[in-house]
């Protein structure tokens, strides 16, 4: 039986987002305000048959752990 | 001597890398899907788009077979020089400190950019002067050295960054002005710009030669010790 398996990656806070940043510019201009810390990562999901072993799949590929953090998330 | 530059799928510099190699020694194209570094005596990664740049940059091309025997023939002091999108590989892989992220302005930029030679004793830059300055193009869109304060720290503590971007050419952000650094070691360094396309008169400037003389002349100079 494989499960599905969301993984969220993200910037690490204080590292330089500048896709966030450019997104965050953006939306004032379109009329919505009121808007702050965008940032942008990845998702990745994967059926898997061990979910215990993401964790690892995240730390030895998925993520880079010097510069992103990652949040695994069991559907 | 003899060089080895590798070749992923979506590589695109490897034969500029190879020319700038056979202006000093010889050069061979290492296959990534290979295990066999065929004897070289030091290895160039060089630059493009490894794997098509999926995930993250050089994420996927540090575990091609031929990078295992790399990362074998660099833990054993063998000169590995990472250009560019090797550069990227090479931090993916562990053997050089710190990440790349994009540029601070998102941007694609190809220009050529002057960079500082700090550390001149070294077996990538012994051709050149300490304080020298280089003339060297670089092209990319991910080439914002990144270290957390720890590890940069370090890496200043022991000299590891050899080249910076002169005073107002850093166009990526780079922490520090970092535009090459080595690993602790000294016998692995990885680089943005290209100096592979600086190593013809007919191109402007001849300054990136001197990596590929250095490499060379630190192997000469093995060999006859």
């Amino acid at each position: 039986m494989s499960q599905r398996v969301r993984v969220l990656v993200r910037p690490k806070a204080g590292i330089l987002d500048p896709q966030g940043q450019a997104v965050e510019r953006a939306l004032p201009a379109l009329g919505f305000d009121g808007v702050a810390n965008v940032h942008v990562g990845r998702l990745i999901e994967l059926d898997v048959e061990d979910a215990s072993r993401v964790g690892e799949m995240c730390e030895k590929l998925l993520a880079n752990p010097l510069i992103e953090d990652y949040e695994i998330v069991e559907a | 001597m003899r060089f080895g530059v590798l070749r992923f799928p979506g590589t695109c510099d490897e034969v500029d890398a190879q020319l700038a190699c056979e202006r000093v020694g010889e050069a061979t194209i290492l296959w990534h899907g290979d295990r066999d570094l065929q004897g070289v005596d030091a290895v160039v990664v060089p630059g493009g788009f490894s794997y098509g740049d999926y995930l993250r940059v050089g994420a996927i091309a540090r575990f091609a077979p031929i990078m295992e025997s790399v990362i074998a023939f660099a833990r054993e002091g063998g000169p590995v020089l990472g250009i560019c999108n090797g550069f990227q590989v090479l931090c993916e892989a562990g053997l050089l400190p710190g990440a790349l992220l994009p540029n601070r302005t998102l941007r694609f930029v190809c220009r050529q950019v002057d960079l500082v030679v700090e550390h001149a004793d070294t077996i990538f830059t012994n051709a050149c002067a300490e304080g020298e300055r280089l003339s060297i193009p670089a092209k990319h869109t991910t080439g914002c050295w990144y270290a957390p304060a720890e590890l940069h720290e370090q890496v200043e503590a022991n000299g590891q960054v050899l080249l910076r971007y002169a005073p107002g050419e850093n166009f990526n952000g780079s922490l520090a002005d970092v535009a090459g650094v080595r690993n602790e070691a000294g016998n692995v360094f990885g680089l943005m710009p290209h100096p592979e396309h600086a190593v013809d008169p007919l191109t402007g400037s001849t300054d990136g030669l001197k990596i590929f003389q250095s490499i060379h002349d630190h192997s000469a100079a093995r060999a006859a010790a």
